[in-house]
């Protein structure tokens, strides 16, 4: 049961008193009427295009009851100097990423293995595109 | 070695410095807009209707400002002062070409003093020349007040600035068309969030009823038809506040029914002496207001910022 202070002296009352006993933490917004409510906004991650970029860029983080307020809050934080014109946010939870100490095994055995990389070959003279 | 040999040039473009991050391309949308007056529009009653459409957004711009350092999110007092400086553009852009359709309303400062007609508007001119509706300048009180007078706020004036796009005065025109995309956003954050608190918690429900509630009495005054106004509307320069009123009651029906709220049924505050904000009789919240945002420039006239 969440329990509210009916009379906040911080008269904002959107945030729970500090003695709230939550039954569940789950990361479902407070929007949908059957999840429990939390104390805290999930954390989403913010993806910016630019105008001259094909591809969209992570610029930060921000946090957010839903998706939809996710991007709201995309725009008005990560916009603000003319950044871009396509905004993506994903929840963090939702991001899968390369640990650390796996570096090596990942990243190391593609070091000395430049004939992958297409300017490693001479294109002859009488191929007109490549 | 040309440029086919690689495919990653076209991508990168090292020799500028238009790194997405820190933004490109900026434009001015009022850039190249002819400024002189229409004939057919006397500068006197424009320089009042634009008063009228400053003060409104200066007035929401300064109360908005004050949930700098108090808001209940992180992105929340982003978004909010995002939406102040919106208006706040706007007012500026307003009282420049107030002071320029009518010179004889920019109080007289010392002479030497830098202070642009614009500023001297803002911050030297006394509480009775301001031309804002009571709406804008009630004190703030928790943030389903502040959304609540935003979202009304905006849907009145989103309206308004649609249909000032086809001014007869280019610098009202285009003034309109900047501010109706601003508008749109601050239209439609006010929606979701009014729409947030009422489906959301008890406690919310509760603050944002109460919240429509004590703003309501102030909504009839942002459509009672104006003098200055209507000699305007009659040269194609302005737009008729009380044709405004339907579009303004199916944005807010929607926004109260998507709430499940009913429509508040509040009297219009009193006028005095058949008098309101349009004609400078304001509540003593401006008076307030205006001693807080106006201290600093007064006590230093001359002052370059």
């Amino acid at each position: 049961m969440i329990h509210f202070d009916t009379d906040p002296g911080d008269g904002l009352g959107a945030v729970p008193a500090a003695d709230t006993t939550i039954d569940s933490v789950d990361t479902a917004t407070a929007c949908d009427g059957a999840a429990p409510i939390t104390p805290e906004w999930p954390l989403y991650e913010v993806f910016v295009r630019g105008k001259r970029g094909l591809n969209h860029v992570h610029v930060g983080s921000l946090h957010a009851a839903d998706s939809r307020m996710a991007l709201r809050h995309a725009r008005d934080v990560y916009t603000r100097r003319n950044e871009g014109i396509s905004v993506w946010v994903v929840r963090s939870v939702d991001i899968v990423a390369s640990s650390p100490a796996e570096k090596d095994p990942f990243f190391a055995p593609s070091g000395d293995k430049v004939y992958r990389h297409p300017t490693f070959y001479a294109i002859p003279d009488n191929v007109p595109h490549m | 070695m040309n440029d086919h040999d690689s495919a990653y040039t076209e991508l990168v473009d090292a020799d500028t410095h238009d790194q997405w991050a820190f933004g490109t391309s900026f434009d001015d949308p009022l850039a190249g807009v002819d400024t002189t007056l229409a004939d057919g529009i006397d500068g006197a009653d424009l320089a009042m209707y634009c008063l009228m459409l400053a003060d409104d957004a200066l007035i929401s711009a300064q109360r908005l400002a004050q949930w700098c350092t108090n808001a209940p999110e992180l992105e929340e007092e982003v978004a909010l002062a995002n939406i102040g400086l919106d208006l706040l553009g706007q007012a500026r852009l307003l009282l420049a070409r107030g002071a320029a359709a009518d010179p004889t309303i920019v109080p007289t400062l010392p002479d030497g003093s830098p202070v642009p007609a614009e500023d001297a508007l803002a911050f030297f001119r006394d509480e009775p020349f301001f031309r804002c509706v009571r709406l804008v300048e009630l004190a703030n009180g928790d943030f389903a007040h502040s959304i609540a007078r935003l979202l009304v706020f905006s849907t009145y004036r989103l309206a308004g600035l649609e249909r000032l796009r086809e001014s007869r005065d280019p610098v009202l025109a285009a003034v309109a068309g900047k501010g109706v995309k601003e508008l749109t956003y601050h239209r439609d954050y006010a929606a979701r969030w009014f729409v947030t608190l009422a489906n959301g918690t008890g406690e919310s429900r509760r603050r944002i009823e109460r919240a429509i509630a004590s703003i309501w009495p102030f909504v009839d005054e942002l459509f009672v038809p104006n003098p200055v106004e209507q000699r305007l509307v009659a040269v194609g320069a302005a737009v008729d506040s009380s044709t405004l009123r339907s579009e303004f009651d199916s944005v807010v029906e929607q926004v109260l029914g998507a709430s499940g709220l009913p429509l508040p049924t509040e009297r219009a505050a009193a006028l005095v002496a058949g008098k309101s904000g349009r004609d400078g009789i304001h509540t003593e919240a401006l008076s307030y207001l205006l001693a807080e945002m106006q201290s600093v420039a007064r006590a230093h006239p001359c002052g370059k910022w």
